[in-house]
């Protein structure tokens, strides 16, 4: 495959992952949570590096969800001794990543990890690092994470899909019939956590909260059904990575940054068009009604 | 007399550091339709979610037919308030009601044809039939405290907790839901309510509890039901009885 097609391949695949977590990370109301695993992640990327020594994809999905817990954990823990919860989660995730910045600036030394890295990704050098598969051949490392993740998180949305729908909407109700809505929340901020550490190195921290939230806030608008809401994510996720990359190529600029713009181009049409929650719809169904 | 449905000893339970709740104990007779009623702040809807493990316990426990909670959830269908969920959420009516048999229908497996079937009988049961593919934030109040009757029918089951099933409804569906819990009584089940109107207290419930953070009075409506216990409930400021104090 060409250098442009693993690029947009590896950005379909953030796309279509963070597509499917977002809206649940939406219908859930806790939106915000990602921006805080995205930042405390860098911390779990670390000690990963610390522990192992090297940049390996397990090592880091594991150091991820150690970090994604931790920090889900601890803003519920602060939040139970009155602290309110969006000042915990302030709190918590800038306190985490904090650490995470002074264990690169301290520990790392010249390793494959940088803030800056972190921060925005760099989704150009991906298809030169690559590695040999039996069969398929040479896949970039960080798209082959990416497609294992994606698997994962297709694989726990689809095979517990009443369980998210239940306990996102009702969780009591979840609680009285037997099922486990913390545990389900717990499991869910671990694939958002492995969601985001293995788009780390595509879109970066602070991009794949755009990834996660917005084609998932732009889905909401198109549909009343839940799988519809689901699917159309993804497509507009793939969507905006496809596109990024050509508005980044087209006017040269930073790939991660035209892919989030894309989002929100998606996300404005959307308000504007969409035919039950569009800006123009509330102008026009009065007179549909006469 | 038989043995209660529901005893509970000496609960307690807090929000942060406030108390809600003080050593609450009652008992409920099977087959009894009770209002819990009681002033705004009461713990009237602290009671229930503690007595349903849904909020921490400080001291206390709670029996049902005569075992834990955890052995008898099975048995127990909770309505909670309406305004506790998301009626923006991506669904329809009758997907809201299947979720009531999610329990059943088990892990990794989707709701069959059966399942809908019931969940569909059970929106007819409530006069929403013909709704139950709309979106639910397309339904009225009303439709919606439907909704969840009929989701908590699907339950099947030997108990209900209703949280203010009649708050904010329209006169048709607060009639709907009445004839419901009769139903339900009349063939064995045993139901409290969460009632914010003392003005029909009389007409729909066979038992009264007065709340007010720990209980005030409880027992059978025409016993109870006294001028002198909702005073004492309520702490003076009330204007509905006979038209006054």
């Amino acid at each position: 495959m060409t250098y442009t097609a693993w690029i947009i391949v590896t950005a379909s695949l953030v796309g279509m992952s963070c597509g499917l977590i977002g809206v649940f990370l939406v219908l859930r109301k806790t939106a915000m949570m990602a921006d805080a695993i995205s930042h405390t992640v860098l911390l779990g990327i670390v000690l990963a590096f610390l522990v192992t020594k090297e940049v390996s994809g397990p090592a880091m999905l594991v150091g991820g969800i150690f970090a994604g817990l931790l920090t889900a954990f601890l803003v519920q823990w602060l939040h139970s001794l009155d602290v309110q919860h969006d000042a915990s989660m302030g709190i918590i995730f800038t306190t985490l990543f904090a650490i995470g910045v002074i264990l690169i600036s301290t520990s790392i030394g010249n390793a494959h990890l940088d803030i800056q890295h972190a921060l925005m990704g760099e989704i150009t050098f991906i298809p030169f690092d690559k590695v040999s598969l039996p069969l398929v051949g040479e896949v970039p490392r960080a798209t082959l994470l990416l497609f294992i993740v994606f698997l994962i998180v297709l694989f726990f949305i689809t095979a517990f899909y009443k369980e998210w729908k239940i306990t996102s909407f009702d969780s009591a109700l979840a609680v009285s019939i037997g099922i486990p809505a913390i545990a389900m929340h717990y499991l869910f901020m671990s694939l958002v956590s492995i969601t985001t550490v293995a788009s780390f190195d595509a879109v970066g921290a602070i991009m794949v909260v755009a990834m996660l939230i917005t084609p998932a806030s732009s889905a909401y608008l198109w549909t009343d059904r839940l799988v519809v809401m689901l699917i159309l994510s993804s497509i507009f996720g793939i969507l905006s990575a496809i596109s990024g990359y050509y508005i980044a190529y087209w006017i040269d600029t930073s790939i991660s940054g035209s892919m989030a713009f894309s989002t929100g181009l998606i996300f404005m049409f959307s308000f504007i068009f969409s035919p039950k929650h569009g800006i123009i719809s509330k102008y026009v169904q009065p007179i549909k009604n006469l | 007399m038989s043995s209660p449905v529901i005893s509970v000893n000496n609960l307690s339970a807090a929000y942060q550091k406030n108390t809600v709740l003080r050593n609450v104990n009652f008992e409920i007779t099977p087959g009894s339709l009770t209002a819990i009623v009681g002033p705004n702040g009461a713990g009237k809807s602290t009671l229930i979610k503690t007595m349903l493990n849904l909020h921490p316990s400080l001291t206390g426990e709670v029996q049902y037919f005569g075992l834990p909670f955890k052995k008898v959830k099975k048995r127990i269908g909770y309505v909670p308030q309406r305004g506790s969920v998301d009626w923006d959420f991506p669904t329809d009516a009758l997907d809201v009601v299947t979720m009531g048999l999610y329990g059943e229908v088990g892990w990794l497996k989707r709701p069959s044809k059966s399942h809908k079937k019931q969940a569909f009988e059970a929106l007819e049961k409530m006069g929403m039939g013909d709704y139950a593919n709309r979106q639910i934030s397309q339904l009225s109040g009303g439709q919606q405290q439907r909704v969840f009757l009929a989701r908590a029918l699907v339950q099947n089951a030997d108990l209900y907790f209703m949280d203010e099933p009649l708050a904010g409804v329209d006169a048709a569906t607060e009639i709907a839901i009445m004839e419901t819990l009769k139903k339900l009584n009349a063939i064995g089940k045993t139901v409290l309510v969460v009632h914010h109107d003392l003005q029909t207290v009389e007409d729909y419930f066979d038992h009264v509890l007065f709340l007010n953070k720990t209980i005030i009075n409880h027992g059978k409506t025409e016993k109870v039901f006294t001028k002198d216990n909702i005073t004492r409930a309520y702490g003076g400021n009330i204007r509905i009885l006979g038209g006054g104090i």
